[in-house]
């Protein structure tokens, strides 16, 4: 009955990323990764920036997200992030600077640091770094 | 009769506006074909938020959040979404005359937020209360912009600098025709339930990670940033439409002139010819 694959398509509000069927995903939830199996059931979730997962006939493949959320409903899968960027897609020294510039600010503690806007920046940096090995 | 001299300097005059036209309605249409594409880029994103937001509003009812809620009108803002630049027909007098006339029906207390330098300058020569300005978003909005301006407008509405905000904008309907269009904004009006043909048992089977209120509050401000970012992508493609527009009717002008100049340019010449051999015919009689 379960079918084999699940639809996931990856869309942001300037374009459709991707637009595949998928072994399974693992996406950056508020709670925690979460997995996603062919056949599951109705969800709606939100999601943090991260790394999603993707493995198409056991190769697996990456995908830094600067949050959003995701809806699966009839074997679909359906992430509607801020900004995806595939894992060869990214520059990885940028990304790397950018990791820095956020350790370094929430390291001095400058005052009149928006200490939850370095520490979203760092959050992005980190995945896009992961998804980019 | 103006001599040759001048007629001819006027038609090299208009020749070179003619060609500036020509260059900027060009410009104009090649602008708007990627600002077309950009505007059916962001549908699927767009129909998919509204999806879910359709079926949690109608999945649990009475869902409470700040963006929500319904507060009495005493200070009313508008967005204006107007060009940085004229040269575009009527398009940003369009959008100034609705706002001006959601203005003065207006019977709370108003501010404006412009977006786009045309509507700045015109606000701050009538002194209309500015609470904030954003000038120079270039020719291909995107996305990051729209948030930047939605979260401020929510920011504002959620300190309760407003209690109502409205979105003054340029439908693009084609290429040739274009809608100033006024939308609320905030509070958020939940789309409108989608009844009979998404039975509501449906929604009830979802699970809702953290929880429906959870889902709801990333949602929301989303709700909001896409709207703009739509409304951005409208006016300017709307705005490539009216410059192409206008481009184009005046380089006809242009040709019409041009024409017309060089017909009296002919008479003038012919005139001068006459003349001359009636000048050397008459010498010649006299000579006998």
């Amino acid at each position: 009955m379960a079918a084999k694959t699940i639809l996931m398509e990856i869309v942001t509000p300037e374009r459709i990323v991707l637009q595949k069927e998928v072994d399974s995903l693992v996406v950056p939830a508020f709670e925690g990764y979460l997995g996603v199996l062919p056949g599951h059931a109705p969800l709606v979730t939100g999601l943090k920036a991260g790394v999603v997962k993707y493995t198409i006939r056991g190769k697996t493949s990456r995908l830094a997200l600067s949050g959003g959320f995701m809806e699966v409903v009839d074997n679909r899968a359906v992430i509607l992030a801020d900004t995806a960027e595939r894992g060869e897609e990214i520059d990885l020294a940028r990304a790397q600077r950018a990791r820095e510039r956020a350790q370094q600010r929430l390291k001095n503690r400058e005052a009149g640091l928006d200490v939850l806007r370095a520490e979203l920046a760092l959050q992005r940096a980190l995945a896009r770094i992961k998804a980019g090995e | 009769m103006p001599g040759m001299r001048d007629i001819k300097r006027r038609i090299r005059s208009i020749k070179s506006t003619q060609q500036i036209t020509k260059a900027m309605k060009m410009v104009a249409a090649a602008k708007l074909r990627k600002s077309q594409e950009k505007v059916v880029a962001a549908r699927p994103y767009a129909n998919k938020l509204r999806q879910v937001m359709e079926r949690l509003v109608a999945g649990a009812a009475g869902l409470q959040h700040p963006l929500l809620e319904v507060r009495p009108r005493q200070r009313v803002g508008f967005v204006v979404l107007t060009a940085d630049r004229g040269l575009c027909g009527g398009y940003n007098a369009n959008i100034i005359r609705l706002t001006e006339q959601a203005l003065r029906e207006e019977a709370a207390e108003t501010a404006l937020v412009p977006v786009g330098r045309k509507g700045r300058d015109y606000i701050r020569r009538r002194r209309y209360q500015m609470v904030q300005e954003y000038t120079d978003l270039g020719d291909n909005p995107n996305f990051i912009q729209a948030r930047e301006i939605a979260r401020r407008v929510m920011q504002l509405y959620q300190e309760g600098v407003f209690d109502e905000v409205n979105l003054v904008y340029t439908e693009f309907l084609s290429a040739i025709r274009q809608q100033p269009t006024m939308v609320r904004l905030l509070p958020i009006q939940p789309p409108p339930d989608p009844g009979a043909d998404q039975p509501a048992a449906d929604s009830a089977e979802y699970i809702y990670e953290p929880s429906p209120a959870g889902v709801l509050a990333t949602l929301l401000p989303r709700y909001v940033e896409t709207q703009l970012y739509r409304a951005l992508l409208e006016a300017k493609a709307s705005e490539h439409g009216a410059r192409m527009t206008a481009m184009g009717s005046a380089s006809d002008n242009a040709a019409e002139m041009i024409d017309k100049l060089t017909l009296s340019f002919n008479r003038a010449r012919q005139a001068a010819i006459t003349k001359e051999i009636l000048e050397v015919v008459s010498g010649a009689e006299a000579l006998k």
